[in-house]
Formats: structure tokens, sequence, C-alpha cells
């Protein structure tokens, strides 16, 4: 946890009504879409408990759509972004689900991006603006998205994770936190290492090469 | 440096000789390894955004809309140029200011949480009414917003700032005494007259619940933001004159973080007790959320 410093007290700069409902939505997002990683052609929100009995009223509808735009928490074209939505051609719809022992705001975003890819990120709203990444697909994990945060998706093997942690050290990129998260043995795993530097395409790259990693993504923080 | 209550914030401004708002961007720069010019550029931008959201709200040709507020802060406004305002000019700016800001908020704009989205309009509430009838100069009001940093961080730390949580004494009671201690700095009252205000400013409002009526942070937030306002000035009034808390700074934080943890989950944001359960506050609520 980091420790409170002036701006969690005076900020975020943020679309209103409010910071768990709205901000922290656009939040989510957002990071969603940056995970997809590219243009969103359809998506379904399925909203759980307090952001689905009142989402409408927080406009966190409209906070959820703007982030899978790409619009950033404090871009105050959030209130128009069905009419936005429409103009680029993106499909959204809302539905409420049980997503089970979760924070009472957490939404599941099922995203179909325009190459045709899916993704499914679920994430919470924790009050505040602040959000947790809770799982990918079908993999739980677990980060902020307030650090730099290298995500991997990889076969589970020995050596990987020394193998990203030799690059990120040649680099000099120092990793504030790293955990490895997998469904069952021998399947497939996800490394999110958040740091406090910035990691270069170059390096990502680098990380990339490694032929038991399929897909390496770096989220910057918004 | 650390600065786990008010009495490390005083005695750190002791030993340093320095403000709390100096202090403050000291420890920012400290803790996030930041230069203090990018920090201070940093708060600024916060500051602009308030400004844009104070004026925002008084604009004729805006329309600013909840889904049960908006207009208010016009009504005012009007009221203070044709009638001499009963709580004074001052007050009677602030007042509209901040209740500009909770409509912009209302309505999606763009604002600051300070601490909270809930109690956005009392620190620029208060910054902007005395800006216009002292002719504060932007770096007063910057230093301002570090002063009630401290004290929001201090509260942070040891009661709490959310709704949710603390009750409304935790967002509008905190921003009321942020905003209060930074009256005081740029009045050039003390660190020690700094921190009476913010601890006055708690106690007059503790015990306050968070009812919002249909979960919405609107009714009676937005008036909430007024009285916060109110009890800023008046707080700041009373240190700045020499008046003493009675009660420490420290332990009135104490004291809130306790009523807080006493309050039912009724009044704290599940809009199952207090206003929010008025046969208008389910009469409300059944109109928007359906
Ligand atoms: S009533 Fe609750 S939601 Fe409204 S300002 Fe107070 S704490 Fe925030």
């Amino acid at each position: 946890m980091k420790e409170y410093g002036v701006f969690d007290v005076i900020g975020p700069i943020m679309i209103g009504p409010s910071s768990s409902h709205t901000a922290g939505a656009a939040r989510l997002g957002l990071t969603a879409r940056k995970i997809a990683g590219e243009e969103i052609k359809e998506v379904v929100f399925y909203l759980h408990g307090s952001f689905a009995k009142t989402y409408s009223g927080h406009g966190t509808d409209k906070a959820l759509v703007a982030g899978v735009l790409g619009l950033e928490p404090d871009d105050e074209r959030i209130k128009n972004s069905f009419q936005l939505a429409q103009e680029k051609g993106l499909l959204y719809s809302f539905r409420e689900k049980d997503l089970g022992e979760v924070h009472p705001n957490t939404v599941l975003i099922a995203m179909e991006t325009a190459s045709g890819q899916r993704w499914e990120v679920t994430g919470s709203s924790l009050g505040g603006g602040k959000v947790r990444i809770i799982s990918i697909n079908d993999l739980e994990v677990e980060f902020s998205g307030e650090y730099t945060t290298l995500i991997t998706f990889h076969q589970d093997r020995p050596g990987i994770i020394a193998d990203i942690s030799a690059v990120l050290a040649k680099y000099k990129i120092n990793v504030a936190f790293m955990r490895v998260f997998r469904l069952n043995r021998s399947a497939n795993a996800v490394l999110i290492a958040e740091t406090d530097e910035d990691i270069s395409n170059a390096v990502l790259t680098e990380i990339e090469k490694n032929a038991y990693i399929y897909l390496a993504k770096v989220l910057r923080p918004f | 440096m650390q600065i786990r209550n008010g009495e490390d914030l005083i005695s750190l401004c002791r030993e340093k000789k320095l403000p709390i708002h100096q202090l403050m961007l000291e420890y920012e720069c400290f803790k996030s390894g930041k230069e203090p010019a990018a920090v201070y550029e940093e708060m600024r931008s916060h500051l602009l955004v308030m400004k844009k959201s104070v004026y925002q709200g008084l604009n004729e040709k805006l329309t600013l809309k909840g889904k049960i507020i908006g207009g208010e802060a016009k009504k005012l406004q009007r009221r203070s140029q044709n009638a001499k305002p009963v709580c004074g000019y001052t007050m009677s700016r602030a007042i509209s200011f901040a209740l500009s800001v909770t409509e912009v908020n209302a309505a999606m704009g763009r604002i600051v949480a300070a601490p909270t989205a809930g109690s956005c309009g009392v620190l620029p509430g208060v910054l902007f009414g005395l800006a216009e009838t002292f002719e504060l100069q932007e770096d007063r009001q910057v230093e301002g917003l570090f002063t009630a940093g401290a004290v929001g961080l201090v509260i942070a730390k040891n009661a709490s700032l959310s709704g949710a949580a603390g009750g409304c004494q935790a967002e509008i009671g905190s921003a009321s005494a942020m905003a209060a201690a930074a009256v005081v700095e740029i009045m050039n009252g003390s660190p020690e007259q700094a921190l009476h205000a913010g601890a006055i400013a708690i106690k007059n409002l503790l015990g306050l619940v968070c009812d919002p009526v249909a979960g919405l942070v609107e009714v009676p937030c937005s008036k909430r933001n007024v009285v916060g306002t109110a009890n800023a000035l008046t707080a700041a009034e009373m240190a700045l004159a020499g008046i003493e808390s009675a009660i420490p700074f420290d332990e009135v934080v104490t004291a809130m973080y306790q009523v807080g943890c006493a309050l039912p989950p009724t009044l704290r944001e599940t809009s199952e007790g207090g206003l929010a359960v008025t046969p208008t506050g389910r009469r409300l609520k059944k109109e928007i959320l359906g």
C-alpha cells in the first residue's frame, strides 16, 4: 500500500458525481481497454452489487463506456460517451450479474476488439477513484494500475520469472510488486509486475523474445 | 520526515520554522521524489480545475443539472446582486461557489475531490470566496491547498475521509477542517492556530451522518458543502482571533474516528437511514432509479 500523499487528499481531478461509481468506473473501463490493447467493437458490462443497483444514477454506465472508448477519467466528454460510442460504432450493453464473493462495486467487462480478439476483464472500484483488477480472462490477478504494470501471459515453466526479472534488471527497472497467477499446473500463467520506472517498447520486445511467453503488455499509469 | 498526527505537524513546523503549507510541500517532495516546482505546479493545476468549477455553476448561459439538484448557485448569486446578503458578502460568495462546484459534480462535470467528490465544494468555495474579498494572489491559494492537504492527510491516517467508513463528518467535516486551516495560513495565522481552526471545524460537525437520497451525491450533500464552507470560515475567524479549541486537534480526530465506528451502517452511505428513508427521500429514489 502506498503511503498517503497530498494528492490523495486534494484530488483526484475527476468527472463527477462519485469517486467510486463514476471516477473508479471510468478508470476500470480504460484499464480494460488498455489490456485489450486496441479499439473495441463490442462490449458487454456485467454489473455486480452496488454497481448493478445504482449504475444509471451515478453515470457509472457512461463512465464505463467512456473508459472503453479510451477517454481518461477526467475527460469532460464522459457525460456524452453514449453518443461518442455511437459515432465510433462501439456497441455496448449492460447486464446485472452476481459475480460472487467480490467487492460490491465490481464489473466484468467482456470486449471484442476490432481484430476479433475477445477479452474479459473484471475489476472493482474501491473508493476514492482507486480500482483493482481482479481477473483477466479466466485468470485471477491483482493489480491497481497506479504503477507501470507489466503483464505477461506465458506457459508455466521454470525460469520464466527469472528471465523476465533479468531483462527488467538489465534496464534498471525497479520492481515494486511482482506476482504470478495460474489456472492450474501446466496451464497458462500470468505474471504481473508493477514497476517504479517506465517499461519501454524496446524492453517489452526483449521480454517477448522468450518462446514461452505468448503475450506481454505494458499498462502505463494514467 | 514523519507526519503521523497534528502534533508531528506542529513540532516539525516549529523545528524548521515553516508554515504548514511549506512543510507539506517538502514532505510531498520527500515522499514522491519529485522536485518542488513540479509538485507545486501539480497543485496549481488542481487549483485551476477548482477555479473553473467555481464559476461554471454561476454562468447564466449554462444549465447544470443533476438528477435532483441544479441551478441553486445562481439563485444565491442573483440574490447577492439584488439584496444585501444576511451572512455578509464573503460568506455569500463562498457558499455560492461551493454550490456551483457541487452542481458541476452532479452534472458530470470536472471537479477536484477534496477530499472526496461529495465534499468537493467546500475548499474551492472557501478559497475563492476569500480570494475575491482579499484580492488574493494565486500563490496564496495554492499554498492554502497544501495546508488543507496536510490536515486531510493527518485525518486520513488517524480517522477516515469516506462517508462509507465514517459518515458525513468524515467528508464534509474533514473538508471543512482542511479549509479552515487553509484560511488561517492564508491570513498569516500560525500553524497552531490553523490546527485549532481545524479542530473547531470538526467538532462542530461531529456526528454528521451520511444519508444520500437515492444513493446520489446530491441531497443532502450539496447543501452540506455550504455548511462546511460557512463552518470553515467561522472556525478560521475564531482561531485567528486567538480562540483555541479546548480539545486538541489530534483528540478531536480520534473522537471523530470513534464516532464514525459507532455509527450504524444505515447511516454510512448505504442510503438505508436518515434523509434517504424519509417519505420524500424514498419517493425521489423511486422516481430516479425506478
Ligand atoms: S451525505 Fe454522504 S455522500 Fe453526501 S457528502 Fe456527506 S458523506 Fe458524502
